[in-house]
């Protein structure tokens, strides 16, 4: 109601501009930003294709459309060109409802759980072949990808109007809290009276959003940090490839990686209590890593157990290096 | 009848007389209860400590029959834009779909925004008004106007200063920017930083939160708390959590957006009792344990009951004891979400169970928001060490969501240790205080004036009812010109014939701020013709008071 402060219009003008897109829409969580922006478009009768590697976020907002959800294999083109075939064929059975039924993709930019990047061309493509919408899932690829940090459309120089919908939370590159979606006014303008975690919640404090405004001066004054961010990815990458028992899963410019054992030892209990006691023993040697926390019983496809390895712009070599060397020496020795 | 003495007591020592008159009486020796004055109640004689008046007067015939036809006017307007701007007679100013994806299928359907075009369309401006200080009791608004009717707005650059705000939830009036309190938020600002960026599961908790969540659990009375950064996703994140598939849900026929989420995640069954109605809960209770399972006939392996402190559309206080009672009869749990109450009711500002005077043992999930009375944002849920160590594992919110950032956790902690006198002045409970006599005083003043308000006497949301559409607009644009900010809502959120104007007092509110909005709204109600109480009172009842309790005796 009154909630609606000069800080968060300035803010939304900013991501807008700096995404290149007509409007932005603050939300004041990044949870709830994926949560509410699906829903808001897809009902029940509706049709979604999301990957099978798709975050517990992007789960729920699905749970709270109640479309139907069709999920294709991760990063696997041709099945999801063959559930768009199928679904074609059944158009053609009942033309009158298919022309009322939407249909979307969603996809993330740079997945979490396993750290590689969406064939956003091959994406586009099908797109347009077969009228379907996509919907792209940006919160660990704006402010790393791309030669100024917009994300994997720049990264792959797609034109952003291709996208329906992007959207993105702010508590990864732009240590802030709370979540965006971006996109043309058609489709963002919708949200603000249909978006639940819009309309019926507080918004943003002002603090955070001046924090967020702050944090995207300095990514577009410096953007020389994603290239210095994208050479200590592959730097740690390729040190961590050594390391025994362990594999490294994900590209080699994510940020954010994930260590899975390479022989699971048959139990997932066990797996985490291996990969517990390489994570305390960094800890006592001076790196803080975490292992990758989930709801067993929630997830749909839930990932193997695995350290998730995160990196930042601001380590040094040294302080890299460093970091391996320790990881190596822990998996030796709890590995053997 | 001792209805219209309670409800306008002019002076205070006439209601001391009358609680005197009772003890004389020795109705107070039985239980200490004297009769409740709800319209649809019961009698309940020992349950309740105190009375507490409920209203919810119904308008004239005549009102409901000029409401629908406002709306049947609009409607038809609404058709006859819309078939001249199919037919290219008139402008199409909404934003339109791209050139290349012209024969996708259509992402709206036409009929869903039939509402938003043309009715919402025509008072847009009183809606989504950007301001630019803190919503403290008074704010600075941005000027904005349209020059095509709503469909766009532009900002002037201009402010207008100093508009009272009867809209904002700062009941205790912690939303200020006074440096001195602030200083600790700063100093931890400084040291923290903004971001966590992780989960509470992986790296995100900090001794600030476990400060917090020790402090919630003491202010509450209860054994532990668990704090999550997003008041909505507090409910809508745990209550999947508790519930599941086999278990009943009974929520109340008003409970906000985020409890309808959360119940309708989980995947149990959901059946809905009349607002506030004990009767309705009763039979549901009892058909649930009798019946069991809609097949299988097995027992329900949990039964739930969705309830919030104050209701905020309405302004009407939960019925706890009587729920607590009934609870206990049918054994099944509470889920109790207070929040608008938590700081705002209660002798302490501790929430409807200290308003009701019961232990907080009784209600087995308490939850609340930090971003009503608190100034921040944020929720928590409290209750036995057994339950928040169960959502610490299991919550949604625990694995996957980023938690509280610390210098918000500090404005929280600062503002408890403020209300519960931690702080070495007794600040807090003086605005509890004065949030109670601003309440009473401005629901008296209105009632006098003879507006139909809804809700109880003692909760700090008063709900004006507006019935027509046409009045909204009218109503908010006006009060705008006055300087007074006030928040109106019609249709969805309420139901379509009972439009209303919702007020939010606040404890930083002074004396001089609520006679100039009483004022305003005096003359406003009789420009607009608003003011439909049947049972106004006269504006000056000492006189008539005086006789009245004398021939009582």
């Amino acid at each position: 109601f009154f909630s609606h402060i000069d800080v968060h219009l300035e803010l939304e003008e900013r991501l807008a501009k700096f995404m290149r897109t007509e409007e932005a829409i603050i939300y004041s969580y990044g949870f709830a930003t994926i949560a509410s922006a699906i829903p808001a478009y897809s009902k029940r009768g509706d049709i979604v294709f999301v990957d099978e590697a798709a975050c517990f976020a992007i789960q729920k907002g699905l749970q709270a459309s109640r479309s139907n959800i069709k999920l294709f294999k991760h990063n696997d083109m041709s099945d999801l060109e063959r559930l768009l075939k199928e679904q074609e064929t059944e158009d053609q059975k009942n033309p009158r409802k298919a022309r009322v039924t939407r249909r979307f993709i969603v996809v993330e930019g740079l997945y979490m759980n396993t750290g590689d990047v969406c064939p956003l061309p091959e994406l586009i493509k099908l797109k347009y072949k077969y009228k379907v919408r996509i919907f792209l899932e940006e919160s660990l690829s704006f402010g790393v990808l791309g030669e100024h940090g917009r994300g994997i459309t720049e990264h792959f120089g797609i034109n952003i109007d291709d996208i329906d919908l992007i959207s993105a939370n702010m508590e990864n590159s732009l240590a802030s809290i709370g979540g965006f979606c971006c996109g043309r006014s058609f489709i963002i303008d919708h949200q603000r009276l249909s978006g639940q975690g819009y309309c019926f919640s507080a918004s943003l404090p002002p603090l955070l959003a001046a924090a967020a405004i702050e944090a995207l001066n300095i990514m577009e004054d410096n953007p020389d940090i994603f290239q210095t961010l994208r050479a200590k990815c592959e730097r740690i990458h390729k040190a961590l490839h050594g390391v025994s028992g362990l594999k490294v899963v994900g590209e080699s410019f994510s940020p954010s990686l994930h260590l899975q054992l390479e022989e699971s030892s048959g139990s997932r209990e066990n797996d985490v209590k291996l990969l517990q006691r390489v994570v305390d023993y960094c800890m006592n040697s001076g790196i803080a890593l975490t292992q990758a926390r989930y709801l067993e019983k929630e997830e749909k496809c839930l990932p193997p157990p695995s350290i998730r390895v995160v990196i930042t712009v601001e380590q040094t070599e040294q302080e890299l290096d460093k970091a391996a060397s320790l990881l190596k020496e822990a998996a030796q020795s709890v590995l053997k | 009848m001792a209805n219209p003495s309670a409800v306008c007591n002019g002076h205070l020592h006439h209601h001391h007389q009358k609680q005197n008159n009772l003890l004389k009486s020795g109705i107070y020796k039985k239980n200490g209860i004297t009769k409740g004055m709800k319209k649809n109640g019961t009698s309940n004689g020992t349950l309740y400590k105190k009375t507490s008046i409920e209203q919810f007067e119904q308008a004239p015939m005549y009102v409901a029959v000029l409401t629908f036809l406002g709306f049947g006017v609009g409607t038809i307007f609404g058709y006859l834009r819309d078939f001249m701007r199919a037919w290219g007679l008139e402008k199409r100013n909404i934003a339109e779909e791209r050139e290349q994806q012209k024969d996708f299928v259509p992402l709206y359907q036409d009929f869903e925004n039939f509402y938003t075009r043309n009715l919402y369309m025509r008072i847009r401006d009183n809606w989504n008004r950007p301001i630019c200080s803190v919503p403290g009791p008074q704010f600075d608004l941005m000027e904005r106007v349209t020059d095509d009717y709503n469909w766009t707005f532009r900002f002037t650059g201009r402010t207008i200063k100093n508009v009272i705000n009867m809209g904002s939830y700062n009941y205790l009036g912690f939303a200020e920017t006074d440096v001195n309190a602030l200083k600790t938020v700063t100093r931890e600002l400084q040291k923290y930083g903004t971001g966590i960026c992780s989960t509470r599961q992986e790296m995100g908790t900090l001794d600030k939160h476990v400060e917090l969540e020790t402090l919630v659990a003491t202010f509450l009375g209860v054994e532990d708390a668990m704090v999550f950064g997003m008041g909505f996703a507090t409910n809508s994140m745990n209550i999947p959590a508790l519930v599941g598939k086999g278990c009943l849900i009974l929520s109340d026929e008003l409970n906000h957006t985020s409890l309808v989420l959360g119940a309708r995640l989980s995947g149990a069954t959901i059946r809905i009792f009349k607002h506030n109605n004990m009767q309705s809960l009763e039979k549901l209770l009892r058909d649930a344990v009798i019946y069991g399972q809609p097949r299988s006939r097995r027992a329900w392996r949990k039964i739930i009951i969705l309830v919030e402190g104050i209701y905020s559309m309405e302004g009407s206080i939960v019925r706890l004891p009587e729920i607590v009672s009934l609870k206990k009869k049918y054994k099944a749990y509470l889920y109790l979400d207070e929040a608008h109450s938590i700081g705002a009711v209660g002798a302490t500002g501790r929430g409807v169970v200290e308003y009701f005077g019961m232990s907080p043992d009784d209600v087995d999930v308490l939850m609340g928001t930090f971003t009503k009375s608190f100034g921040a944002a944020g929720g928590y849920i409290a209750g036995k060490k057994d339950l928040v160590d169960f959502l610490r594992t299991h919550s949604h919110s625990a694995v996957y969501a980023t938690s509280m950032c610390p210098p918000v956790a500090e404005q929280i902690i600062r503002a408890m240790k403020c209300l519960m006198g931690l702080d070495g002045t007794t600040q807090g409970l003086q605005r509890v205080r004065q949030l109670g006599k601003n309440t009473r005083y401005f629901r008296r003043r209105l009632h006098e004036m003879g507006f139909i308000i809804y809700g109880n006497d003692d909760s700090p949301v008063v709900p004006l009812l507006l019935y027509m559409p046409g009045k909204i607009g009218a109503f908010a644009r006006r009060m705008l010109e006055k300087n007074i900010g006030v928040v109106v809502v019609g249709f969805p959120a309420t139901p379509i014939t009972e439009s209303r104007a919702r007020f939010c007092v606040s404890a930083a509110h002074t004396r001089e701020m609520l006679d100039t909005v009483l004022n305003a709204l005096d003359e406003l109600g009789d420009f607009l013709h608003l003011k439909y109480s049947r049972y106004s009172k006269a504006s000056h009842p000492e006189l008539y008071e005086e006789n009245r309790l004398e021939f009582e005796d």
